[in-house]
């Protein structure tokens, strides 16, 4: 790989220990990944901030000793923990105040790298927007595909550990979804028979994601016969669900996503690659696939906001259950979100009308990334392709996919509650 | 006769041991417990015990997590002492460059011809040398 002559320097010692180890790490997957050379970066996104055990914890703090502080501007993911709300964190077993411990101290690490202490899975929503075309290095599989997709902005699939090499070098390897040819659409995935109000229904948007997903791998697919308006938050619900049940680092909606005004802008030939038709047949069957819940069963929890809530979000929410039946005294509602939101949805009174309700905000982290789901949740009802796919493999709770509106009208009556009819109407 | 099989060096570092082929990728979230065990249920080599193994299969799937898990088992001195795979897996050289860097360790690993992933077989003893240029495998003779 050829280096400037600053990036000699940073390697071989001149900027520091951390600067040089870091440049050693993005040198070295450079070399394997085939880039010839290394690219300057705008901002850093870091996923490495949770705490899965002592390993990342030890990585973190190797850093520190070494003197390592970003020099991009830098926000952060999620932690295993809510610095706001603490007492939210369940910290009874032994292996809980492991997790509950290494979170606050991981956390404090990276704050002593002189990251943005964000705490949040989107950053795109308050804290930082990458412009069109420029490169970035952000970890995190929803901020990776949500700043390609609907930014532009050009960011590899980076893992924990490599994010925050590059937020310390602001450098990072020429390579993957950062070069131009990679970006194109490798198969369709064509909604033209859906009817314009299943377009319109918000839930459409995480079983997309779940199929484009399933169907594309680690691919890039592209949309067609969808609106050119769709609300940033389904975009952002669409990227999650196919982050998760795939690989997927950028899609394209022709007539919505801004490398795709035309289906030749992403597609050279459009007859080469595979078509995948979207019916809504097909749609209510991945519900039901998704959904492992028996209907009509007892519920434990709501989870919303994954990735976390924006701020029409929390207001759509707030709209949803003022004047109506309460919320069942059994049943625990979670909405997440990141502090920057929620200083504005307190100012805007959101936050009040929730708390009445009986909402529960979760900050700095979420209800499936921390111990906060209580001991005997059975059922969790959510509108998030990603708490859906992982929740039943990783926690043992069954869970459905749902509307906005059937979240709250299970909550009201305690009872998992949808309509099978929803794309059919 | 020992048999030796070319490579491109991925991670640098020469280990030996015994091989433990996987027939399908794994995902090292989830896919491998903390102690190396092969806990995918439906993974054809459920159950296996990858710790000290040369770990010999096509890549890695899954999460980019598996890198934290791959660290977490070299920390633990849990890892394979080498791997041998057929893509230059990103998730797999990340765990172990940083792992290397965190705790002073190497971890060979190598990329071989898919053509050649069947010359391995679970059991045999193999060392894998990694150097800038030059990577091989030698499978020794029983």
């Amino acid at each position: 790989m050829q280096l400037t002559a600053e990036e000699q320097a940073m390697l071989s010692g001149q900027h520091g220990e951390a600067v040089a180890l870091a440049m050693r790490l993005l040198t070295e997957l450079g070399r394997i990944k085939g880039a010839t050379h290394m690219i300057d970066i705008e901002s850093a996104h870091i996923d490495g901030c949770i705490f899965y055990g002592q390993a990342g914890l030890d990585y973190a703090n190797k850093l520190v000793s070494l003197g390592a502080k970003v020099v991009v501007p830098t926000t952060v993911n999620v932690g295993s923990m809510d610095l706001i709300h603490p007492g939210l964190v369940l910290e009874q077993t032994e292996h809980q105040r492991t997790v509950a411990n290494g979170a606050r101290k991981i956390m404090q690490a990276y704050a002593d790298m002189g990251v943005n202490q964000t705490w949040t899975c989107a950053p795109y929503q308050a804290d930082v927007r990458p412009e069109f075309g420029k490169d970035i290095a952000w970890a995190e599989s929803n901020a990776i595909v949500f700043a390609n997709s609907v930014l532009g902005a050009r960011t590899d699939r980076y893992g924990d550990f490599m994010d925050i090499a590059s937020a310390i070098t602001g450098k990072a390897p020429y390579a993957g979804l950062h070069i131009p040819e990679n970006r194109v659409g490798h198969l369709i995935l064509d909604c033209t028979s859906l009817s314009e109000h299943v377009k319109q229904l918000d839930i459409l948007y995480p079983l997309l994601g779940y199929l484009a997903g399933h169907y594309a791998g680690t691919k890039n697919p592209v949309f067609v016969g969808l609106p050119g308006d769709i609300h940033e938050d389904k975009l952002k619900a669409l990227g999650a669900a196919a982050a998760s049940s795939g690989g997927v680092g950028l899609f394209h909606i022709v007539g919505c996503t801004p490398e795709a005004p035309t289906l030749e802008a992403v597609v050279a030939n459009p007859d080469q690659i595979p078509t995948h038709i979207i019916d809504a047949d097909l749609l209510r069957k991945t519900r039901d696939e998704i959904s492992t819940a028996v209907r009509g069963s007892k519920l434990s929890a709501v989870s919303l906001g994954t990735p976390h809530a924006s701020l029409d979000e929390i207001k759509a929410l707030s709209d949803e259950l003022n004047s109506r039946e309460p919320i069942a005294p059994e049943v625990k509602f979670y909405i997440n979100t990141g502090r920057t939101i929620l200083n504005q949805a307190t100012e805007a009174g959101y936050i009040k009308k929730l708390e009445d309700s009986g909402v529960q905000v979760v900050t700095d982290t979420c209800a499936y990334t921390a111990y906060i789901f209580k001991p005997g949740t059975k059922t969790v009802i959510t509108n998030s392709g990603k708490v859906a796919h992982y929740v039943p493999a990783n926690m043992g709770v069954d869970v459905v996919l749902a509307t906005l509106e059937e979240c709250v009208e299970s909550a009201r009556k305690g009872v998992m509650t949808w309509d099978s009819d929803l794309f059919h109407g | 006769m020992d048999k030796n099989i070319s490579g491109i060096p991925l991670t640098y570092g020469q280990a030996s041991g015994e091989v433990l082929f996987l027939d399908e990728p794994i995902s090292f979230w989830g896919g491998v417990d903390l102690e190396g065990v092969i806990a995918d249920e439906r993974h054809p080599q459920f159950k296996a015990n990858s710790a000290s193994k040369v770990l010999v299969m096509t890549s890695s799937r899954g999460s980019s997590s598996g890198s934290f898990c791959l660290m977490e088992l070299m920390r633990k001195n849990l890892a394979p002492v080498a791997i041998v795979i057929t893509e230059p897996d990103g998730v797999i050289c990340t765990g172990v460059l940083v792992g290397k860097e965190t705790f002073g360790m190497d971890l060979p690993v190598i990329q071989v011809k898919l053509s050649d992933l069947a010359l391995f077989k679970t059991g045999q003893n193999v060392t894998v040398s990694s150097q800038i240029n030059h990577a091989e495998a030698i499978i020794k003779a029983l």
